[in-house]
């Protein structure tokens, strides 16, 4: 087994609003891996038929080498989910929810639980109708983060903690992922996280893969900014294929341009005559913002 | 105090159907009882005989109170004698609704970050409750001057239903600050209403007895409205007593409100067990279910009481009053008026206890909606394991009240036979099974129609009242389960029904459950 996760032109359809629209994820054995995608692109619902909570309507998906919809029991020994948005029962304390959840899934080491409780600072004595969304969301992740399963799906797990809180999570996945025995997938919107944490990422807007690749690979995707005074005219550099948004003033050119299509611009530039030139690296920032808004095509 | 006004348009925006809807039918009821007691009870004589049988009989005077005299007025106020406690009810649920429940909620926050005083919420909310019990007890008192009755005690009337409601409005306001938790503040305003009714039926039968605890209704705001006698003593002071313990408990609940923080309550939340041995399906839905059996099996057994100790006087009452038995003797068909009554008594307890059945088994929807579902239904949990948990319950538990009414009315009844008593009272749970059967196929196949299932209880119960009143043809009858099950005691059992109602259950649960298998968690 080498992929963990491997779902290809999924489909999921509500009624008529199409959801998935071929959405592709493969997530590597072992690895973290981020998932990404604006608010409303399917991040939850790729979840939920991965957890055999809903049914997908066409593509294929296989989960831990089984059929997510059918073995979906069988398949729950073996990982252990935090949804995005975690609500628990309002009588039941936190400890109980987390042994409980733990039991229901075959098995929870009881010092990784008390370690784990000590670096969230979270009090299991509490009911769950006093804890805040960021207390509820850590007695998840230590019922999660406790259990002995291969796989961990995480639904924006941080989003209600605490810049500390988010640091002890990403300390907590970086020993996991040095551990090296679990596969993580960890849907997010914050870069930096992401950039600290994972090896592979998906990028899906409107319910479809977008981008997936290393950081290295999605690194090459983004753009260099150029700005240059020129000593004559730049035929043909607007034309060129990968030089985006160029504008012209005075001499002073700018443009962004594909790593790809770095070279060419640059040697027309050259032949033009350069008199500066300032140069802006790519950021993963700008490409995560351009996928984000591109409008739906 | 700033925004009260657009709080108190909101509440009115929100609550637009609710309330009408309790005002209305809680405030017109007793309109429908004086045409049908004058009906019941022409002359002087059947009303002075209905009168003294109800005054003695301890269950009727639990029930309803007191009766002093005999004229239509103080019969038709004494039989209304337990509707202060449902707009007692209505008017704390309403409070909590709009004060701790938003609160909880996080709506407030959004509120009270606006141009709005600190007070704003509360007052609203207890100003509209306030509002909406005098406008029911208006439309009670214009209901009565308009058939005739005395407007003195007319207008009495009207304040005992809306002072009942003002009164509790407020101590539903006071249990809005002492807990964090909406379940809190509603147990604490539900447990002092019951307590309130307790002293009001221990003084009031004590009164008929020897009298020696009969003060002990004074100690109630209930015991203070049934105690105005509304066209008997006609008593003012009563009135007096509750206008004040409107104002000072609303003001109470003012000044708690400066004691405590936003979101937090007065009483600390009490912190539980940090690890637990749950480890199964069953073992979150025992923890998730016992309060709502304990509560509902509590009630039943009450229930119990009431229908046992009623039991003596019917049939004193019906060996005088031939009207009065051919009521009863339209409930059921059989021989013995007495065996008619425990029959009659028997369906309705049956449809009460499909109403736990419905309830039970929403929780399912519930778990869902709320999203506590989602997380469960990702560990190794098979879904029906999950439903089933929760549709034992469903099953179990209106059967273990059942029983609790039965024993307890065949306890209390002691000239009648416990076990026909209790055969009666069992016999009803095929049909209250085919309610809860109804809700799981609502719940799998069309879940978002779920909460239509409370549509079924409602229906029996219409055609349970006016089904055999209005001679509605037999299919009609025959929609709803309860008119299938044989008539106990006195009537002959048959199996045939029982099993038949048993199979269709068992249709509708497995229907339901094979769709929950195929749909989509959450729909």
């Amino acid at each position: 087994m080498t992929e963990a996760i491997d779902a290809t032109g999924l489909i999921k359809r509500f009624g008529k609003v199409t959801a998935l629209d071929g959405l592709d994820l493969h997530v590597r054995t072992g690895e973290v891996h981020g998932f990404l995608g604006p608010n409303g692109a399917g991040k939850t619902t790729t979840i939920r038929v991965l957890l055999g909570l809903m049914r997908h309507d066409g593509g294929s998906v296989r989960l831990l080498d089984g059929d997510p919809w059918a073995q979906a029991t069988a398949l729950h020994k073996r990982l252990a989910y935090v949804p995005g948005d975690v609500t628990l029962w309002p009588n039941l304390t936190g400890g109980e929810v987390i042994d409980l959840l733990g039991r229901l899934r075959g098995g929870l080491d009881p010092r990784r639980r008390a370690q784990l409780l000590e670096r969230f600072e979270l009090d299991p004595r509490k009911k769950g109708r006093t804890y805040s969304k960021g207390n509820r969301q850590k007695v998840a992740l230590v019922a999660a983060l406790a259990s002995d399963v291969e796989l961990l799906i995480l639904d924006e797990p941080t989003s209600g903690l605490d810049p500390l809180m988010e640091e002890a999570f990403s300390e907590v996945i970086l020993e996991e992922k040095r551990r090296g025995d679990r596969t993580v997938l960890l849907s997010s919107h914050i870069l930096a996280e992401v950039e600290k944490l994972c090896d592979r990422l998906t990028i899906i807007r409107d319910g479809r893969t977008v981008e997936t690749g290393t950081l290295t690979d999605l690194r090459h995707l983004t753009r260099t900014s150029i700005q240059a005074d020129l000593a004559g005219p730049p035929d043909g550099l607007s034309a060129l294929a990968g030089v985006h948004d160029f504008k012209i003033d005075n001499g002073r050119v700018r443009f962004d341009v594909d790593t790809d299509a770095l070279e060419p611009a640059l040697r027309t530039l050259v032949q033009v005559g350069v008199k500066s030139l300032v140069s802006q690296p790519p950021s993963l920032e700008e490409l995560f913002l351009r996928q984000y808004s591109r409008s739906g095509s | 105090m700033t925004g009260t006004g657009r709080l108190i348009r909101l509440i009115l925006r929100r609550d637009r159907v609710l309330m009408p809807l309790w005002v209305v039918i809680l405030g017109l009821v007793p309109a429908g009882y004086v045409a049908s007691f004058e009906g019941l009870f022409p002359t002087a004589q059947d009303r002075l005989e209905y009168a003294t049988v109800s005054g003695t009989n301890a269950g009727f005077v639990g029930l309803y109170g007191l009766i002093r005299g005999s004229s239509l007025g103080e019969i038709v106020a004494w039989r209304s004698g337990f509707l202060p406690i449902m707009v007692a009810l209505f008017a704390a649920l309403t409070v909590i609704r709009h004060t701790r429940a938003d609160e909880e909620a996080g709506r407030t926050e959004l509120v009270a970050a606006g141009a709005i005083g600190r007070h704003a919420q509360l007052a609203a909310a207890l100003i509209t409750t306030c509002a909406a019990s005098l406008v029911l007890g208006l439309l009670l008192t214009a209901a009565m001057i308009g058939q005739d009755m005395p407007a003195e005690g007319s207008v009495l009337f009207g304040l005992e239903l809306a002072l009942s409601g003002c009164a509790f409005a407020a101590v539903g306001a006071v249990a809005a600050q002492l807990t964090a938790s909406t379940r809190g503040a509603r147990t604490i305003a539900v447990v002092t209403l019951g307590a309130a009714y307790a002293l009001r039926v221990a003084g009031d039968v004590s009164a008929i007895g020897d009298g020696a605890v009969s003060w002990l209704s004074w100690l109630s705001p209930i015991g203070w409205a049934t105690h105005i006698f509304p066209w008997g003593a006609d008593d003012w002071w009563p009135v007096i007593l509750l206008v004040l313990f409107v104002v000072l408990t609303a003001g109470l609940s003012a000044v708690l409100l400066t004691r405590r923080d936003f979101g937090g309550g007065l009483l600390p939340a009490r912190l539980g067990p940090a690890t637990s041995t749950m480890g199964t399906p069953l073992a979150l839905a025992w923890r998730l279910h016992r309060g709502l059996l304990a509560g509902w099996t509590v009630g039943f057994a009450l229930l119990g009481l009431v229908f046992g100790g009623v039991g003596g006087s019917v049939v004193d009452l019906v060996q005088e009053n031939e009207k009065v038995g051919d009521v009863f003797a339209r409930l059921g068909g059989a021989d013995s008026l007495v065996d008619n009554y425990f029959a009659g008594i028997a369906g309705i307890v049956g449809l009460i206890a499909s109403c736990y059945a419905v309830q039970a088994a929403l929780r399912l929807r519930d778990e869902e909606q709320s999203g506590r579902a989602e997380p469960l239904l990702a560990t190794a949990v098979p879904r029906y394991t999950w439903a089933g948990s929760h549709l034992l319950f469903s099953l179990l538990g209106p059967a273990v009240a059942l029983l609790a009414e039965g024993l307890v009315s065949g306890l209390t009844y002691t000239d009648g036979d416990l076990g026909a008593i209790l055969a009666s009272t069992l016999v009803q749970l095929p049909a209250v099974w085919v309610l809860a059967a109804l809700t799981v196929l609502l719940f799998g196949l069309v879940p978002r129609l779920s909460p239509a299932a409370w549509g079924a209880p409602a229906l029996c119960l219409l055609i349970l009242l006016v089904g055999q009143t209005l001679e509605l043809d037999q299919w009609l009858l025959d929609i709803s389960p309860f008119t299938h099950i044989p008539h106990l005691p006195g009537g002959a059992f048959s199996a045939t029904p029982v099993i038949t109602l048993l199979a269709v259950a068992a249709v509708l649960a497995a229907l339901g459950l094979g769709g929950l298998r195929r749909r989509n968690i959450p729909d």
